[in-house]
């Protein structure tokens, strides 16, 4: 797929987000390398979601520099390049899983035969074969949420924006989606995807720690580890915590940083 | 053009599945007008109430149908990824106008069918009455679409009903005639659309053609497009 000059699929210099009264994101730098399965990491509230919608397009008050696929983020030509998975499942609770993705389809351009192709192949990719006639109103949330992530496959996008996919799951089918990731990203795909559980890190090529609206580390899982010490992910984000916080004697909220770490 | 057709068939699938609302959509103007035939039997109040009727419902319908439709759009995060894919603002409000036009027409099949059946006399062209009322609905899914931006919960969306349509309804001259009315509301009466889709209707059942009512009907369609417009410009791609 496309790479930009630099090599990066999401570029945001000075990156500030104002959501009502609060600045969510203030002055963000921060690079997601093309052609890799990034995860965005942070506990809940520190900003995954409103960086993520930024990115897509659909977040007002944003400022500063922001490049998706080499075009300012929200052009309406990348609509049809990038994905977006919302927290929240978003399909239609009245229709039934095939009618929801042959729609999302659709919308993505594919017509008739096309779509419903698109449509199957991604009930495959999310293991919900079977299900194809239900109503999504009648499945559990794991499922529903599966359909939410089958209906951004089913637009062949260059970029998947993925918020928190696999929260929920079963450690079975966590592990399959993340192989899929894995897959899509081997066919040139980029994939941000946000988590708030530290477990995940170990399966990303690259990660970004979220605190705040700030980034804690730019790193990669082993380089993490290797860094801290710690001998696993969510203790090497408290030490990086830890570290940030007493490193420039800003450490006011040292109580914090435990509770922010994550769950 | 397309996607307006993929949004409109993806709101009919919707509504397929929805067979009850679907029932009472159809059902029940036609009960309400059954009424007034029973109450009114020999005498020729259908003949003045049935058009009012004919009008009234498809707007009021069309209207809460689509604002609570659209309001769960929002709330579902579907408008939001909706938002994020091809498809336009305007070809969202068009592929809504078009899906509900098509569930008006259906509507107005059955409601003005019901009406002549029970008795109420239409002496001009039953097509054009059947032309206004699919009108009045599309006016109605537009003005839903207009007023959604406004309302921020489904609770709130039903509300809107009363502050729109109501009003519309007290100043259509059909509790007072307009010409009795305070200077002022007869002039708002003026504008509002309700007044022209009642009075061409009502027109329509005295034996007026297509001149005597093109006027009315050409009122409706700037309101159709209008609503439309305000629905578009009022729709967010980026949120708070
Ligand atoms: N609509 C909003 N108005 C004001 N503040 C908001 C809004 N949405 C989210 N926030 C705040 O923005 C911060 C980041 O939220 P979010 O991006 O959802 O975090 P995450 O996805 O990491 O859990 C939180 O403190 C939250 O309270
Ligand atoms: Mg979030």
């Amino acid at each position: 797929m496309v790479n930009n000059d630099d090599g990066a699929a999401v570029r945001a210099r000075g990156l500030r987000i104002v959501r009502g009264a609060r600045t969510v994101i203030d002055g963000l730098d921060l690079d997601v390398p093309a052609g890799q399965v990034v995860g965005l990491l942070g506990p809940s509230g520190s900003g995954k979601t409103t960086l993520l919608r930024s990115i897509v397009g659909v977040q007002a008050n944003v400022t500063g520099d922001l490049t998706v696929l080499g075009a300012p983020a929200g052009s309406p030509g990348l609509r049809r390049r990038v994905g977006y998975m919302t927290q929240a499942a978003s399909v239609y609770t009245d229709l039934s899983v095939i009618e929801n993705l042959v729609h999302f389809a659709a919308l993505a351009g594919r017509r008739g035969a096309a779509a419903h192709a698109a449509a199957a192949d991604a009930v495959a990719a999310v293991d919900l074969g079977g299900h194809e006639k239900q109503q999504v109103g009648s499945l559990s949330g794991g499922e529903r949420s599966r359909v939410s992530l089958a209906a951004v496959l089913v637009g062949d996008p260059e970029l998947l924006v993925l918020d928190e996919p696999t929260v929920g799951l079963d450690p079975v089918l966590r592990r399959d989606l993340w192989d899929m990731f894995h897959r899509l990203s081997g066919e040139g795909r980029t994939l941000l995807v946000s988590s708030h559980v530290m477990d995940e890190a170990a399966r990303c090529d690259r990660l970004l720690l979220l605190r705040g609206g700030a980034l804690v580390a730019d790193t990669t899982p082993d380089e993490l580890l290797a860094q801290t010490g710690a001998p696993d992910a969510e203790r090497a984000f408290l030490t990086l915590i830890d570290r940030a916080n007493t490193g420039t004697g800003t450490g006011t909220d040292a109580g914090t940083a435990s509770s922010g770490g994550v769950r | 053009m397309t996607l307006t057709m993929v949004t409109a068939g993806r709101v009919l699938n919707q509504l397929r599945h929805d067979r009850r609302t679907i029932a009472l959509i159809m059902l029940a103007p036609c009960l309400i007008v059954g009424l007034v035939a029973w109450m009114f039997h020999g005498t020729p109040v259908l003949d003045q109430f049935g058009p009012v009727l004919v009008g009234f419902f498809p707007l009021f319908v069309m209207f809460l149908v689509t604002s609570v439709t659209t309001q769960r759009e929002r709330s579902s995060g579907t408008l939001e990824r909706l938002m994020t894919t091809p498809l336009r603002k305007g070809e969202f409000v068009a592929g809504y106008a078009v899906a509900f036009g098509v569930l008006a027409t259906v509507q107005a099949f059955v409601v003005v069918g019901f009406a002549l059946l029970v008795g109420m006399d239409v002496a001009g062209s039953v097509w054009l009455v059947l032309l206004v009322a699919v009108l009045d609905a599309v006016l109605g899914c537009t003005l839903g679409l207009a007023c959604s931006a406004v309302a921020r919960t489904e609770f709130q969306a039903v509300q809107m009903m009363p502050v729109v349509i109501i009003p519309q309804l007290v100043t259509a001259g059909i509790m007072m005639p307009r010409d009795q009315m305070p200077e002022v509301l007869e002039w708002v009466s003026r504008v509002l659309p309700l007044t022209y889709a009642v009075e061409s209707l009502q027109d329509l059942a005295r034996g007026a053609q297509w001149a005597g009512v093109r006027g009315a009907i050409g009122v409706l369609v700037l309101w159709i497009a209008g609503a439309g417009v305000v629905g578009v410009l009022t729709l967010r791609r980026r949120t708070e």
